[in-house]
């Protein structure tokens, strides 16, 4: 089971802009480090981070071997209405992950 | 059976394979260059770069490179007609130059992205923001890596 945490405002007034801070359980294998008997470990990271807000896709990254293990990834956007804010993250070996955040805006 | 002579000789090709194996290209330094520009042609094209309204926000002494916080923004109204389209973020001394690419739209209201990196040793760090209008705008910080981010073998 993969865990992630989300950490934003539950409440905010029309047209402020939230700051939203995300952070993904993943140990990040870079794919270029070697066991102790010389084999390559294969890469198995997140490739790809998306945030939409009611379906709208307001936020997207793509990741490389060069992020830190436990990808951090925190961006703003303008709290326009009340709904539900979707988070997603994939990656090697069918990693999936999602979360949803509900936000009231008045 | 094998003579200790033998043995020795197998073991001994044994270790020199290996450690031509494990050896770095003599070049690296040029080559990682040369991988890191090919990166940011490949975002920029043909257009020019200039520098100014980004803000790369790293450490300059970084104890360990396996969590180094990096902070980018960019001066930009975030309008419709006038924002950032993406942020782009490159290494020079990792074995590839990425480290993430951020898509962002006049929704943001403000272009900061916030995120933290492996830097495998002491070089330059750019970021390049890629305007609505076409135009690319960098910032780059050249940093001192005490521990790397590839010292640690993986286990077993």
């Amino acid at each position: 089971m993969a865990r992630v945490v989300v950490n934003m405002p539950k409440q905010a007034r029309r047209g402020e802009i939230i700051e939203i801070r995300t952070l993904a359980g993943h140990t990040m294998e870079t794919g270029f480090r070697h066991t102790q008997r010389g084999e390559l470990i294969p890469r198995d990271i997140i490739t790809l981070f998306t945030c939409s807000y009611n379906g709208v896709e307001v936020f997207r990254a793509e990741l490389y071997p060069a992020m830190a293990a436990n990808p951090l990834i925190a961006f703003h956007t303008i709290a326009t209405e009340s709904g539900t804010l979707e988070f997603r993250w994939t990656g090697d070996n069918g990693y999936s992950a999602t979360y949803s955040a509900a936000i009231t805006v008045d | 059976m094998t003579t200790r002579r033998q043995f020795l000789v197998l073991a001994g090709g044994a270790v020199a394979a290996t450690a031509t194996h494990a050896q770095l290209p003599p070049d690296i330094a040029a080559l990682r260059k040369a991988a890191l520009a090919e990166a940011m042609h490949k975002v920029t094209g043909d257009a020019p770069m200039q520098r100014g309204r980004v803000r790369l926000d790293v450490p300059v002494l970084i104890d360990n490179g396996n969590s180094v916080a990096l902070v980018v923004e960019v001066e930009s109204p975030m309008t419709v007609a006038d924002h950032v389209k993406a942020i782009h973020v490159f290494t020079e001394k990792n074995p590839q130059p990425y480290i993430i690419t951020a898509h962002l739209g006049p929704r943001a209201g403000r272009a900061r992205v916030t995120t933290r990196a492996r830097i495998a040793d002491s070089g330059t760090i750019v970021a390049i923001a890629q305007m609505s209008d076409g135009s690319f705008w960098s910032d780059s910080v050249d940093v001192m890596v005490s521990v790397s981010a590839c010292g640690d073998e993986g286990l077993n």
